[in-house]
């Protein structure tokens, strides 16, 4: 168990250190939201109308840009192979490796989240909603795209290939994340969409460690 | 690499699990595959294009475009007959190593994503005269275009791999978590649709089918099955080829560099 904290601290206090990668994530995200009004108008009833897909698709965007971190220095550096001879399965390193590229590079999206809120005209309760949907859902981006790194991690340009792998796969997250805040869907659909996006949420993060673990083996042979 | 040990000395005899699992001795059975498959094939489409051209009637709404029919929906059975075909290779790769399930599953990917294409391109020249679109946000269609992306992306993920071996594990990983992910795709996708859209424009169940459009269906839909199992079988011999070829290459190199 203390190899598993003493993995999630280290992963964490990499990231801390590397400020200028956190914030360059959190700036990507938000200029998302900037350079969407250039793009459609500034009409603020049609931007409250489409904030919340604005919003999923800056956290998706940004998500799949930190991807290629959360293996590669470990790759190159050899920690990986040194892993694998560690007392605590490969499978158990990787999950605590994906709780701490979840903390370190999706709870600042969500975290920055209220600036996109103000500048995309969100009313209150969709604000809230979004920030809600955004913590069951983004567990999930993280699963999957934690798969996705793994099987390019032996790849030099793996980081261009694993979004392309892992956008399709991706979709649900998507369709329930911004389902679970529309306002038009009624109240039932929503809780639904909330349930189910907590429930990929949840199976995702349990099964990609076994899966990305696997792949990370596979890569070393 | 073990796909070039083809010189079999046939010390000790075969069981059939071997001889199948062998590349060098697919090579010699595949063999006598190739010309049946293709000439069943041809038979198929023969008889299956003369009924849908000649010998079933026009819709009575539709008129002549309801021959697209034959085309389309033998491709869309098959954009998820080969996906099936792939995460089964994918499972024999990375269960039981077997040198085969590999060239299989990379001969399958574009297979699968040119049936898919097939499938989506006929259902746009369907759609524009009935529905009088190319593309509609339908569920069906939507979780079909989602599938072809994942074709799209194991391709070319087998061709950003060096090392094929490798490649080949890691791809099966991926084809079996795209394999699970699925049933959740096709299942968003008509919620989404269901939330966004009134009415679907699918006709409402396609209910009792006469047997005159149903027949030539049927042959078209194993004509293509068998056209699917005849370029998976010349695809998966050439690719071994290739792997040999590249073998050769390599060893001669390496007696130029010796010398």
């Amino acid at each position: 168990m203390s190899a598993f904290f003493a993995i999630l601290t280290r992963d964490i206090k990499l990231t801390a250190r590397s400020f200028g990668d956190l914030l360059t994530l959190i700036l990507f995200f938000v200029m998302i939201g900037v350079i969407v009004p250039f793009a459609i108008g500034p009409d603020k009833t049609l931007l409250a109308r489409l904030a919340p897909g604005i919003v999923w698709i800056a956290a998706f965007l940004s998500s799949l840009l930190a991807l290629d971190r959360l293996f590669r220095a470990d790759m190159e550096d050899g920690s990986l192979l040194a892993f694998r001879h560690a007392t605590i399965s490969l499978e158990t390193i990787t999950f605590a490796k994906l709780i701490a590229h979840w903390l370190s590079s999706a709870l600042p999206l969500i975290v920055a989240t209220p600036v996109l809120a103000v500048m995309l005209n969100m009313d209150m309760t969709v604000f809230w909603r979004t920030i809600y949907s955004l913590i069951l859902g983004t567990p999930a981006l993280t699963a999957f795209g934690a798969v996705g790194a793994a099987i390019t991690v032996s790849l030099r340009r793996g980081g261009l290939i694993a979004p392309v792998l892992i956008l399709p796969l991706s979709v649900p997250i998507l369709i329930f994340g911004v389902s679970a805040i529309s306002a038009n869907a009624g109240p039932n659909a929503e809780t639904a969409a909330q349930l189910f996006l907590a429930g990929i949420s949840i199976v995702s993060f349990v099964f990609a460690p076994f899966a990305a673990a696997l792949a990370l083996k596979l890569s070393q042979e | 690499m073990s796909s070039d040990t083809a010189k079999s000395t046939t010390a000790k005899p075969m069981n059939w699990f071997d001889r199948l699992a062998h590349p060098g001795q697919f090579l010699i059975w595949s063999r006598y595959f190739v010309w049946p498959l293709a000439i069943i094939a041809t038979a198929l489409f023969a008889v299956g294009l003369w009924y849908a051209f000649f010998n079933s009637p026009e819709d009575y709404q539709m008129g002549d475009t309801v021959r697209i029919m034959y085309v389309h929906v033998p491709n869309a059975w098959l954009s998820q007959f080969v996906y099936v075909a792939m995460a089964i290779s994918a499972v024999g790769t990375l269960v039981w190593r077997h040198p085969l399930a590999d060239v299989s599953m990379k001969a399958a990917a574009p297979l699968g994503a040119a049936f898919t294409a097939m499938a989506l391109f006929t259902g746009a020249l369907w759609g524009r005269p009935t529905w009088g679109t190319f593309w509609e946000w339908d569920g069906r269609m939507t979780s079909t275009l989602v599938l072809f992306l994942m074709y799209l992306g194991l391709v070319v993920l087998w061709r950003s791999f060096d090392d094929q071996l490798r490649a080949a594990k890691l791809i099966a990983v991926l084809t079996l978590v795209g394999a699970i992910n699925i049933p959740v795709i096709k299942f968003s996708v008509d919620w989404w649709n269901t939330l966004h859209q009134p009415a679907s424009v699918m006709r409402a169940g396609g209910p009792t089918m006469p047997s005159s459009i149903l027949i030539p269906l049927i042959v078209m839909t194993f004509a293509f099955t068998f056209l699917f199992a005849l370029l998976q079988v010349i695809s998966m011999r050439t690719e071994i080829l290739r792997r040999r070829v590249r073998a050769l290459e390599r060893k001669s190199a390496l007696e130029g560099i010796s010398q």
